[in-house]
């Protein structure tokens, strides 16, 4: 049974605590959208064996959602931050490959504006 | 001889105290026991050896341990509702009192009908329930089963309540060390000088391990290291206690029998510790492996540990004339044990070529013959051993010499106990030499950190020479001796309690069976309730060698927890009765239940179904009370409804995102009709919303769907839309809500004054403001029953008062409290969807013809773009229509209506399904709502509904709403 | 019979007002209308017989007695003005228990997965007792839980279970 510590409250949280709410960093698509990219948002989900980002929510504490960057294997924790963000933050990237140094982002991250979010693109 | 039994030594036994007697009953025999004996030390003391009998061939069968891995000394204790099946005796103190009995025999231990199975045992080899039983089909279901179901599984069930209590715990450390020996003791004491918190957890009342019987100074050290821990405050140890499993991330379940078999004390019987360890240490210790030689299941033949166990600890004589059988030097304490307590030792039978280490020598030095290289080819005696037969180890048993005795000690050497380790992944090594499996330090299972969690120590790490650094090496033995004959093998048992023997495992391994993990199925080796712990090792190294291939490529089994069984009361703990669950009760529950309510579960609310005046039935007083609504006026409890407020500057577009319709535009002071959908775009819950002001709603949901739609809420204004300004709050239990409905609902609101609610006042849709009888409320004209209908919030604990000065000031209007039926029943009369009954997580709400209540102008909401999928806008879809009975029965809830045709399995075609079904007291007749492909385009086709057993029922595609279709009503 | 690990005592005059907003910009303002400093993240700030629970870091907690509560709320109402705020009055929403006692902490030990044993002398806790969501600081004596009112005869029948006389969790 996982403990995680909360970024929002400080506290280090049991599994009972917590409400799982799946994979992180799903960005949102919505009327206008084309089929495969509703698709990969509403279905694809990754179900990585290793490192893997996740939705918690402290759901018997501060009420806050939070995400976790973890090894679906081993379930050693590389840490966890604020669920807003939109791509896992440089300390956590770092803390991963720290302890698995040939793991890389899948990701492609915008090199500026990274502070814009799915939602105010979506709600212009 | 001692009071206490033939076979209690006049002196010795460091567990014991021979002041205090307990007398206790075995089978209906009465015996007498000592403070401090186990049950087994008492039986055996009383020269009750045979305990039990085996589950396969009802073989007669004493203990052959005596701890936790005991595999044949499994009892029934307690009577009635406190009786418990397949209880260790090994490990089970002693209570004066005690009431036992033998398992797994039938008519009585002596004499057992099953054992006639014995006789069969070459037709029952391994695998034999798949080979024997599988044709002709009808045998199995009408003659093997019914027999094997009656032979089969240890124990009985009881059959009454369990009338003990349980309770759980949890705690914190920075270590916890399960075994309370020498090697844990050292390992607390260290981490508590160095300020730990530590926690020690021994599985038996008495902390020290084997030491004390061991080594000669064992006692003394214990006693040093238990005086300096018991100096550090920060040190708990706890007796007792048996850790059972350790999960991921440092979490350990631990088991503390507190007042076990001692009902009198008023105590919890078990506690469940729920603990988090920073760190564990696993000081577990190791445990002794029977030899494989022909009769080493006939009772008197223990392990040698057990047997200088019983002597040192219990001063009890398992045997008068012991005779050691080992491949190593330790059994030899057990020679020296019993020459201490004046028992005769015939010889010791030891299958290496020599044996000349300071224990082996010792024991020369008494006077016993040492014979080397040698073994056991057979052991005769039916209920306890006779004599036994002796050949050459490295022969195929031609016997040399037949030594009487009545008790063989044997030892093959010693398995580390891993389970602790290995639960969570912790990987073994084996160790040729000393012929085990120990953990693998540079594989630890890992935490949180990714660092190990668990560290062994002393035996348990495979160091079984702690204290002893002069015994020579062991000789691995699998089979003795070792060419030994296929009818020996036949012999030779290694799981004592399923009956597998090394002659099943080998003819396994001949089937095919090559992974441990099937040969362990096929032949159920280890599957008992002792879980292998004393012959896994040897059924794998017989497996191994059977396919010819290193112990290592067999690997072991996958330890799973927990370690010894755990009885469900200790799980369950406080979660029964009363506190099974939580419910969830309204303010005005206790004048339901004072009222005959007849309650139904709602999430974990309980809410009042109907209120059952006199001898009357439930579906009698539902249409009573709908009756009542419908000529007058009734009260709902509705506090149950989620209520949450949601105030921010964009409280508006979020709530437009949150719902299918417009909820921006709604004025303030009045009330608007919702649907709330997921990303899937599937109906997820319904709901009035009301505007409080500029930057204020209050959204109403179901009462399952409160907490439900909040976290919703949540989950998008953080995960998604954290920059919009917008703070939830779910205030579902603030308020009481009661709604006043039927033709007079205003005329009994205005009786109790304080505002003004006439149809000017507050028009239907609109909410206001004020006092009910002096009580602060917010009224809202809303219906779900189509009639005039005030729902009147309070805050919760004035609830009562309102609903009692409602049901005073109603009594000449025959004010009647009614109940969710009658609610579901007049809303289907009305045609409105009740979230579950009309939506199944499949159904959007254009299936339910509420287009109406989908914006047109928003460009997206929660749901919006998955209803653009080809499929969710298919003109096949099934849709909402009324279904009206052509014969006037009421339609069976859930029944499908058939198509032509068949699909691909052979099954009817079908075209929709009833949703909600009732009978309509207003219109007295059935009514059903269903969901029907092109459903609205079919009014007055007739579908055809077939149920099993009973005539095929038709009902006509009608409109749904079936009473006051103009909605006149709801303006009273 | 020994006696019960702790008194186990509800509480029925608390008012309770729940208030959510940027601490960090109107933790002023609200410390001034309710006469409470701020508590630190996971603790609780008493001034007299009004306490501050830290919720999350948007939301706070006002106990006090409960005849002050709607003037309470109206005045952090005023206070905050037209800044992003809310202040409800949730009085009658819980079900308070105090459990008093030397053995207070075991009782607790007992139904929550929560390391109270190390809560600061000023902690805070939001976690679950049992099967139900709980909130817990300290009292002179003891502490103070709170759950939702739906599902306080089900928190009272858990904390007098785990109150029994002769269940201290201490080592036998």
């Amino acid at each position: 049974m996982l403990t995680l510590t909360c970024p929002c409250c400080g506290i280090s949280a049991e599994e009972t605590e917590l409400a799982p709410g799946g994979e992180a960093h799903l960005k949102r698509f919505g009327p206008g959208s084309s089929d495969d990219e509703f698709e990969s948002y509403l279905f694809a989900r990754k179900n990585p064996k290793g490192v893997h980002f996740e939705r918690w929510r402290h759901a018997y504490g501060c009420g806050k959602w939070f995400l976790a960057a973890r090894d679906t294997v081993t379930l050693e924790v590389f840490g966890t931050y604020k669920a807003q963000t939109p791509y896992p933050t440089p300390e956590i990237v770092a803390a991963i490959q720290a302890k698995r140094p040939d793991w890389k982002p899948d990701w492609h991250q915008p090199s500026v504006n990274t502070t814009t979010t799915p939602a105010e693109s979506l709600t212009e | 001889m001692s009071e206490t039994g033939p076979f209690r030594l006049p002196r010795g036994g460091r567990l014991i105290d021979r002041a205090y007697q307990l007398p206790f009953r075995f089978d209906g025999r009465q015996l007498r026991g000592l403070q401090g004996d186990t049950i087994a030390s008492a039986l055996l003391a009383s020269g009750q050896l045979m305990m039990g009998r085996s589950f396969k061939y009802h073989r007669p069968r004493g203990p052959i341990a005596s701890g936790a891995e005991e595999p044949n000394a499994i009892l029934g204790l307690g009577q009635s509702g406190r009786f418990e099946p397949n209880q260790r005796a090994t490990t089970t103190p002693l209570v004066g009192g005690m009431v036992t009995n033998s398992q797994n025999c039938w008519p009585s231990l002596n004499v057992d009908v099953g054992a006639v199975n014995n006789l069969l045992y070459r037709f029952l080899p391994a695998g034999f329930y798949y080979k024997t039983f599988i044709h002709p089909r009808p045998a199995w279901k009408h003659l093997f089963e019914p027999i094997i179901r009656r032979s089969a599984g240890l124990g009985k069930a009881p059959t009454e309540a369990d009338p003990d209590t349980y309770e759980q715990a949890y705690d914190h450390a920075d270590l916890v060390v399960v075994g309370g020996g020498v090697a844990g003791l050292s390992a607390a004491l260290e981490a508590g000088r160095e300020g730990k918190s530590v926690i020690v957890l021994e599985q038996t009342p008495v902390f020290g391990g084997r030491a004390a019987v061991d080594h000669a100074d064992g006692q003394a050290r214990i006693d040093a290291l238990l005086a300096d821990l018991r100096a550090l405050p920060n040190v708990t140890m706890r007796r007792s206690t048996m850790a059972t499993g350790l999960y991921d991330h440092g979490y350990l379940l631990a088991r503390e029998a507190i007042a076990d078999h001692d009902p009198n004390a008023g105590l919890p019987r078990q506690r469940l510790w729920r603990i988090r360890a920073g760190h564990v240490v696993v000081a577990t210790g190791a445990l002794e492996r029977p030899l494989s030689f022909a009769g080493n299941d006939v009772p008197g033949v223990m392990l040698a540990s057990a047997v200088r166990d019983f002597i040192v600890d219990y001063g009890v004589a398992p045997g008068r004339s012991i005779l050691v059988v080992t491949n190593n030097d330790d059994a030899y304490r057990t020679a020296l044990a019993a020459l201490d307590a004046g028992l005769t030792v015939p010889a010791v039978i030891d299958a290496r070529p020599s044996a000349t280490g300071a224990l082996p020598e010792a024991v020369r030095a008494r006077g016993v013959r040492v014979l080397t290289g040698s073994a056991i080819a057979g052991v005769r005696g039916g209920h306890a051993v006779e004599d036994v037969k002796i050949c050459s180890h490295a022969g195929s048993g031609d016997v040399q010499e037949i030594i009487p005795a009545d008790c063989v000690a044997m030892s093959g050497g010693w398995s580390p106990v891993v389970h602790l380790w290995s639960h969570c992944g912790g990987k073994l090594n084996w160790h040729d030499d000393r012929a085990m499996f120990a953990p693998d330090l540079a594989r630890p299972p890992t935490g949180h950190d990714g660092r190990a969690m668990a560290t062994p120590v002393g035996a348990a790490a495979g160091d079984l020479l702690v204290g002893a650094a002069d015994e020579q090496p062991l000789l691995p033995v699998w089979v003795m001796p070792v060419n030994a004959t296929r009818k020996m093998k036949f012999k030779m048992w290694l799981d004592f309690q399923n009956d597998v023997k090394v002659s099943d495992v080998e003819l396994a391994a001949q089937e095919g069976y090559h992974s441990v993990e099937h040969t362990k199925r096929y032949t159920t080796l280890g599957m008992a309730t002792d879980q292998g712990k004393v012959s896994n090792i040897n059924g794998l190294a017989i497996l191994s060698k059977a396919l010819n291939q290193p112990i290592p490529q067999t690997g072991t089994t996958t330890f799973r927890p927990p370690y010894t069984p755990l009885t469900l009361g200790t799980i369950a703990a406080e979660a029964r009765g009363e506190l099974f669950q939580p419910l969830r009760k309204t303010p005005m529950h206790n004048w339901a239940e004072a009222r005959g309510a007849h309650w139904e579960p709602v999430g974990h609310w309980r809410r009042a179904y109907c209120y059952l005046q006199g001898a009357e039935t439930p579906h009698d007083a539902v249409a009573r009370e709908i009756r009542a609504v419908r000529a007058s006026v009734g009260t709902l409890d509705a506090s149950t409804l989620g209520k949450i407020i949601v105030k921010g500057p964009d409280a508006g577009k979020f709530l437009d995102m949150m719902y299918t319709g417009m909820m921006s535009t709604l004025p303030v002071g009045k009330c608007r009709y919702g649907l709330i959908c997921n990303e899937n775009g599937f109906l997820n819950d319904d709901g009035v919303a009301a505007r409080l002001s500029e930057d204020t709603w209050l959204v109403h949901t179901t009462t399952g769907g409160a907490d439900r739609m909040h976290a919703h809420m949540e989950d998008w204004l953080q995960c998604e839309w954290w920059d919009w300004k917008v703070y939830t709050a779910n205030v579902t239990e603030q308020w009481a809500q009661v709604a006043v409905v039927g033709p007079k609902a205003r005329v009994l609101l205005e009786r109790l004054g304080g505002m003004d609610l006439s149809a000017e006042a507050l028009p239907f849709m609109q909410w206001a403001e004020g006092e009910i009888a002096g009580i602060p409320a917010r009224v809202f004209r809303i219906s779900f029953s189509g009639e005039l209908s005030f729902e009147v919030a309070v805050p919760a604990n004035r609830g009562l008062e309102l609903w009692e000065k409602l049901h005073e000031a109603g009594k000449d209007l025959n004010v009647t409290p009614y109940g969710t039926e009658a609610m579901h029943v007049m809303r289907a009369e009305k045609g409105f969807i009740m979230i579950g009954d009309e939506t199944d997580g499949t159904v959007i709400p254009q299936d339910l013809g509420m287009s109406w209540a989908i914006s047109k102008k928003k460009t997206d909401y929660i749901g919006k773009r998955a209803q653009e999928r080809s499929f969710m806008a298919s003109p096949d879809r099934w849709k909402l229509v009324g279904l009206e009975s052509v014969d006037g029965r009421m339609l069976p809830d859930g029944v499908y209506a058939v198509a032509e045709g068949t699909n691909a399995n052979g099954q009817r075609n079908v075209q929709g399904r009833v949703t909600s079904t009732y009978v309509s007291p207003t219109l007295n007749k059935p009514i059903a709502m269903g969901l029907v492909k092109h459903g609205p385009d079919r009014m007055g086709e007739v579908l055809e509904f077939p149920v099993a057993g009973a005539e095929t029922y038709k009902a006509r595609i009608v409109d749904p709403v079936f009473y006051d279709k103009e909605g006149s009503r709801a303006n009273g | 019979m020994a006696e019960a690990l702790a008194r186990i005592t509800q509480l029925q005059d608390l008012g309770m007002i729940q208030i959510r907003a940027d601490l960090a910009a109107l933790g002023d303002v609200i410390a001034k209308a309710v006469g409470v400093a701020i508590p630190a993240q996971t603790s609780v700030s008493t001034n007299g017989n009004r306490s501050l629970c830290w919720m999350s870091h948007d939301e706070l907690l006002l106990v006090l007695p409960k005849p002050e509560a709607v003037a309470a709320t109206a005045a952090l109402t005023d206070a905050f003005g037209s800044s992003h705020s809310l202040a409800l009055d949730v009085s009658d929403m819980r079900a308070a228990f105090s459990i008093d006692g030397a053995k207070a902490l075991h009782v607790l030990q007992k139904l929550c997965p929560a390391d109270l044993a190390s809560m600061p002398q000023d902690g805070m806790r939001r976690t679950r007792a049992a099967q139900v969501a709980c909130g817990i600081w300290r009292r002179e004596g003891g502490y103070v839980l709170i759950g939702f009112r739906s599902v306080g005869d089900y928190l009272r029948g858990l904390l007098q279970g785990a109150a029994r006389p002769g269940t201290q969790l201490d080592p036998r």
